[in-house]
């Protein structure tokens, strides 16, 4: 196949970036698109180019590293994948493929296709998990909780932070990570005791992140590799305004 | 007090905000069209204004007009407030975007859709609204009372075709307007289960975003054709 | 070198509770004075990170990563054991322990992995605890699954992600004591060297992946949970940016390195496509419990489905070759996984390998389908079908999944005393960076488990006692000569790769590194392919060191220069796993030497002359390795052949 990748060039934070075109003639169809980037950098090493910069880890899908924004999407065209897990076969001979970063407030860019997400971690810092130190923990079979639970909660968990839906919304929102751990952590019996604060505390730091509102446009859990659900924003918005009105804290 | 206006104003605060006049506008939108259907019934025009009177003297409806009012330019600027957030939340741009590929128009497009019935919203107003209060008015006379004759605006109104063709297409954007706003309204809320969100996207799609946007439509329509007698 | 494994005295499972008893304690309002500094956030370093935290010691957590909750602890799938007995199947902390030594080919220490298997209980509750939803039964208690060469079931599990789901619970800790403070977090950054003076580990000097900048960091104590490096093979299933430089580089200031041949293949990966190949992708071995491995029986069919003249489906019962039910019939496909991962590979180098390239071998789950109905086989294995399917374009419901062995875990790693303390003082090496408890081969679902074991329930005890002996104000500051000497050899040495000029990409050298690995000591070893690897292993490193290719700048974000400098250390280090394997005359687990087999080809051991752990030492630039033996003293088990006939 060949491809011409139009790719988002851009030295670091300080200065401006463009979209750089480049040629591959040789890109086979069994390739992941992060190894016909490998082919791309060899390529541009051997003609003394500096190789492009981007975030890749475990290629497998679930370490939620990789993060470029293919054809006008994050992840590319396939729907309930990472970027790692697209392949060269969802496109064909003699397309131009356009890849840039994420693009946020929140998310500077580093360096070419790489971007900035501590934000991320910085929510969850504010309320991501419950308060349980080591060694303190009873049997875990005293805590009965019903599959169909422990599915839902499942469902919210396997989140991987990459970081697409903020990609995808049109006001770069951060809404759908958010809710995914608020939503495990109400759903589960553990997560009760700080359930209202955690609510608070995660909203209050995603705003303070300038990240956008939700619309509820529903682009968040389409382009989300882990198909997240929108149920789980509606929780949050449900487990916000009930802290809201109902919680201790009344200092905001 | 902090909390209350540190709640309206985080992001989940505003879009609270943004639901409940939104939600109560669509109630509006019922009652506003279920009295203007009067104009269907080929009276003349007293069905409409005795209607019309009601409005305007009733106590309670008066006191509900103003938050509806209130409602409205809530609303508006609270969008305004909220777009100019989400635009500076990405301050550069993609070059190359295909939202449509996952999401609805509708959905991206409220602020747009919103300013189209804003200005609308203005000039139904100064068409109507503003006559009935501040304007001359013909007045009509039913069993030996006198009333205003909203009526005879309306003719006049909607013998205009550039005016009706207008409100047809404003009835368009407050189609997709609901179509995504009225279920989105019930999100925002926390308000989702599976029984019962088929039922709010039903009644969100079909009811608001057709039926009453197409009722709507249907009255300058039927008055333009009246006056021009064609019908 | 003498080394001291620290084992207590006593009966085995006495003796971590007796140690615990004698170890010394640091005094609540005492622990605030100390730091430690965590290189690496997966299982063990956020586990760790985070109990130190709770328990009052100031951390420094260090990540190359963007994020923590991204280290490669997360893509494992399968599970992890605990021996809670849930299901009343004869399981005990005295099976798990026997099941772990016997599955590590004894080659483990016994002390150790009875530690591991009597905290293994704990984790679960621990884990549980903090939220993480592992798979459960409808009416709400844990629910769990037999794995890889195991026969009771004491496997918990979240879907197939169940590395994910404990670690993230594990960073969710992490963050916790971020917030409050007592965690300081520096991401992206990478350890470059470890400082020792005055005979005791004083901090580190990191490079800040975004800048370019060398900083130094000071502390009481360094722990290393930098995980495994079987990217020295290249193509593994670990992470792109997996990497030995943190413990080689203590191990080139002094910290021995036990069994650095013990590498484990693990059976069930997705097969090479091309020669561009970056990374292999493990399907998780709970596919086993279902899917049933097979090859065509003659070389002729096996050629035709090579060419794509015919297909598996095409080809009938007789004629297909179950070599593992038909080799091990009490264990059948649920073999270990080096037993599991050579068979393939005897198929393939017999001419009987399916796909292109003739290195796959069949998983079927044609028989689990017609059995259990496709909608039980896509609850049980949905997602790692649909990843399959992803990666090859092809549909495992219809045709067969092809597989084959690949790199997947490092058995050896810096050796530990019982506290995990390397032969430096105030330097501990945790989880996979260790050699301590799976001796020449890990069982499923054992990695997770030793992973928070270590973090969670070891360290915070055994830590104490070397601060407690130290005090708090031994510490020196960054600005010390050891320090700054630190520094700037690190300095000279990426002047060095930045300066080198060459032609060729260190991706490039990186694959060759691999191919020779894979080749000469990987899944079957030869005292004369070992020896043709150690020369080339020299060339390439002459080669390496004058013809790599490093664009960019140092004081930038430069993932050129990053991968340079670890492949650098990922040579010294094959040339030392080579040595390791040259000297272990014998077959157990992961290492075969086809010198050493038995009559119908399993690993033959020889417990006389090779029951130890070996533990390398540096002995400076250009000298051989000085080979150290600590001999693993067995009480409780008796050795014998191991079979799963």
């Amino acid at each position: 196949m060949k491809i011409t990748l139009k790719v988002w060039r851009q030295k670091n934070i300080n200065t401006a970036g463009k979209l750089v075109e480049y040629q591959l003639d040789n890109v086979s169809e069994d390739m992941s698109f992060l190894e016909m980037f490998d082919v791309l950098n060899d390529s541009l090493t051997r003609k003394g180019e500096e190789p492009v910069a981007f975030d890749h880890d475990c290629r497998e899908g679930i370490c939620g590293t990789c993060s470029m924004y293919i054809n006008g999407r994050p992840h590319g065209p396939q729907t309930g994948a990472t970027t790692c897990q697209l392949h060269m076969r969802s496109f064909n001979d003699g397309d131009t493929i356009v890849v840039e970063p994420w693009r946020a407030r929140s998310f500077p860019v580093i360096k070419d296709l790489m971007v900035d997400r501590l934000a991320f971690d910085r929510i969850i810092q504010s309320g991501g998990y419950v308060s349980v130190n080591t060694g303190s923990a009873r049997d875990a079979n005293e805590i009965l909780i019903p599959r169909t639970i422990a599915d839902e909660a499942m469902d919210a968990a396997a989140c991987i932070g990459c970081g697409a839906c903020v990609a995808a919304c049109k006001n770069a929102s951060a809404m759908l990570f958010v809710a995914a751990k608020v939503s495990q952590l109400a759903i589960l019996p553990q997560g009760q005791a700080e359930h209202k604060e955690r609510a608070e505390r995660m909203v209050a730091q995603m705003d303070a992140e300038g990240f956008g509102a939700c619309s509820f446009t529903g682009a968040c859990s389409v382009e989300c590799p882990k198909s997240i659900s929108l149920d789980h924003i509606a929780r949050l918005n449900r487990e916000y305004l009930g802290a809201k009105l109902t919680s201790d804290n009344i200092n905001g | 007090m902090a909390w209350v206006t540190q709640t309206l104003s985080s992001s989940l605060g505003r879009k609270v905000i943004m639901s409940l006049t939104g939600l109560f506008l669509c109630s509006f939108l019922i009652i506003h069209m279920a009295g203007n259907l009067q104009l269907f019934k080929g009276d003349g025009g007293r069905a409409f204004n005795e209607y019309t009177y009601f409005m305007t003297h009733n106590p309670l409806i008066m006191t509900i007009s103003y938050v509806l009012y209130t409602s409205i330019l809530v609303h508006a600027l609270m969008a305004f407030i909220l777009t100019r957030h989400n635009q500076a939340s990405r301050p550069i741009k993609y070059a190359y975007s295909k939202p449509e590929a996952n999401s609805a128009w509708a959905s991206r497009n409220m602020g747009i859709l919103g300013t189209v019935l804003l200005l609308f919203i203005i000039i139904h107003m100064r068409t109507f609204w503003y006559e009935m209060h501040f304007g001359s008015v013909p007045m009509a006379e039913y069993d030996g009372k006198e009333y205003k004759d909203l009526y005879a605006v309306v003719q006049v109104a909607f013998g205009e075709l550039w005016y009706v063709i207008l409100y047809v297409i404003c009835m368009v954007a407050i189609g997709y307007h609901l179509w995504h706003g009225f279920q989105s309204g019930f999100q925002t809320l926390g308000l989702r289960h599976k029984k019962y969100t088929p039922i709010i996207e039903f009644l969100g799609k079909y009811f608001f975003a057709i039926i009453i946007p197409a009722a709507f439509a249907a009255m300058p329509i039927y008055v333009y054709l009246q006056v021009h007698h064609i019908i | 070198m003498k080394l001291e494994s620290k084992i207590p005295e006593g009966p085995l499972a006495e003796k971590w509770a007796r140690h615990k008893f004698a170890l010394k304690l640091v005094n609540p309002a005492n622990k605030r004075k100390y730091e430690i500094i965590v290189v690496g956030t997966g299982l063990a370093g956020a586990s760790a990170a985070a109990s130190l935290a709770e328990l009052g010691y100031n951390v420094k957590a260090f990540c190359y990563q963007d994020s923590p909750r991204r280290a490669h602890s997360i893509a494992a799938q399968g599970g992890i054991n605990a021996a809670k007995n849930y299901q009343n199947d004869g399981d005990s902390v005295f099976r798990l322990f026997y099941d772990t030594i016997k599955g590590g080919d004894y080659r483990a220490r016994e002390g150790n992995v009875h530690r591991l298997a009597e905290v293994s209980v704990n984790i679960i509750d621990q884990c549980v605890a903090q939220g993480v939803p592992f798979a459960r039964e409808y009416g709400g208690l844990l629910a769990n699954r037999s794995f890889g060469g195991s026969q009771v079931s004491r496997t918990f599990y979240a879907r197939g992600q169940t590395g994910q789901q404990l670690l993230l619970g594990a960073y969710s800790a992490l963050s916790r004591q971020v917030a409050n403070g007592k965690v300081k977090l520096f991401t992206r950054t990478e350890m470059l060297d470890l400082v020792v003076e005055g005979g005791k580990a004083r901090g580190i000097v990191t490079r800040n992946l975004i800048t370019g900048k060398i900083e130094s960091h000071s502390a009481h104590a360094v722990l290393l949970c930098t995980g495994g490096y079987g990217n020295v093979f290249y193509l593994s299933t670990n992470a792109m940016g997996c990497n030995v430089t943190a413990a080689w580089r203590a191990h080139k200031k002094g910290a021995v390195f036990g069994n650095p041949c013990f590498t484990q293949i693990h059976p069930t990966c997705i097969p090479v496509s091309g020669h561009y190949q970056s990374k292999l992708t493990l399907m998780s071995e709970s596919l086993r419990n279902d899917g049933r491995v097979w090859v065509p029986k003659t070389k002729e069919d096996a050629e035709k489905i090579r060419k794509g003249q015919m297909s598996p489906n095409d080809l009938s019962e007789d004629k297909r070759d179950y070599f593992l039910e038909r080799r091990y019939p009490s264990f059948g496909n649920l073999v270990p996984r080096d037993v599991a991962s050579r068979n393939a590979k005897n198929m393939c180098d017999e001419g009987r390998g399916v796909a292109k390239t003739g290195l796959a071998v069949y998983l079927d789950f044609a028989d689990a389908i017609k059995r259990d109905g496709q909608k039980t086989i896509e609850a049980k294995y949905g997602n790692l079908f649909e990843m399959y399917e992803k990666i090859t374009g092809e549909n495992p419901y219809e045709v067969p999944m092809m597989i084959y062995p690949a790199v997947h875990y490092t058995m050896g790693g810096l050796w530990v005393d019982y506290n995990l303390m390397t032969t430096i003082p105030g330097l501990y090496a945790l989880g996979e960076a260790n050699f301590s408890d799976h001796g020449a081969n890990r069982l499923g679902a054992s990695a997770l488990m030793q992973g928070l074991a270590d973090g969670y329930f070891v360290i915070p005890y055994t830590i104490g006692d070397y601060l407690a002996t130290i005090g708090p104000g031994d510490k020196i500051p960054v600005d010390s000569p050891a320090f700054k000497e630190t520094e700037q050899k690190i300095q000279e040495q990426i002047k060095k790769l930045m300066s080198i000029k060459g032609q060729r990409p260190v991706d490039d050298l990186h694959k060759e590194l691999g191919h020779i690995m894979w080749e000469y000591c990987g899944m079957s070893r030869t005292a004369e392919g070992l020896k043709i690897a150690k020369e080339k292993i020299q060339a390439l490193r002459k080669e390496f060191w004058t013809n790599a290719k490093v664009l960019g700048d140092a004081d930038e974000m430069n993932q050129a220069l990053e991968q340079a400098s670890r492949v650098a250390d990922f040579i010294e280090l094959g040339e030392l796993m080579v040595d390791d394997a040259l000297n272990r005359n014998e077959s157990c687990g992961g290492h075969f030497r086809e010198e050493y087999q038995t009559p119908d080809g399993e690993a033959l051991r020889d417990d006389a002359n090779y029951a130890y752990a070996a533990a390398w030492e540096y002995q400076g630039e250009g000298n051989p390795e000085l080979l150290n033996k600590e001999a693993l003293i067995f009480e409780n088990v008796k050795l014998t052949q191991r079979s799963y006939k």
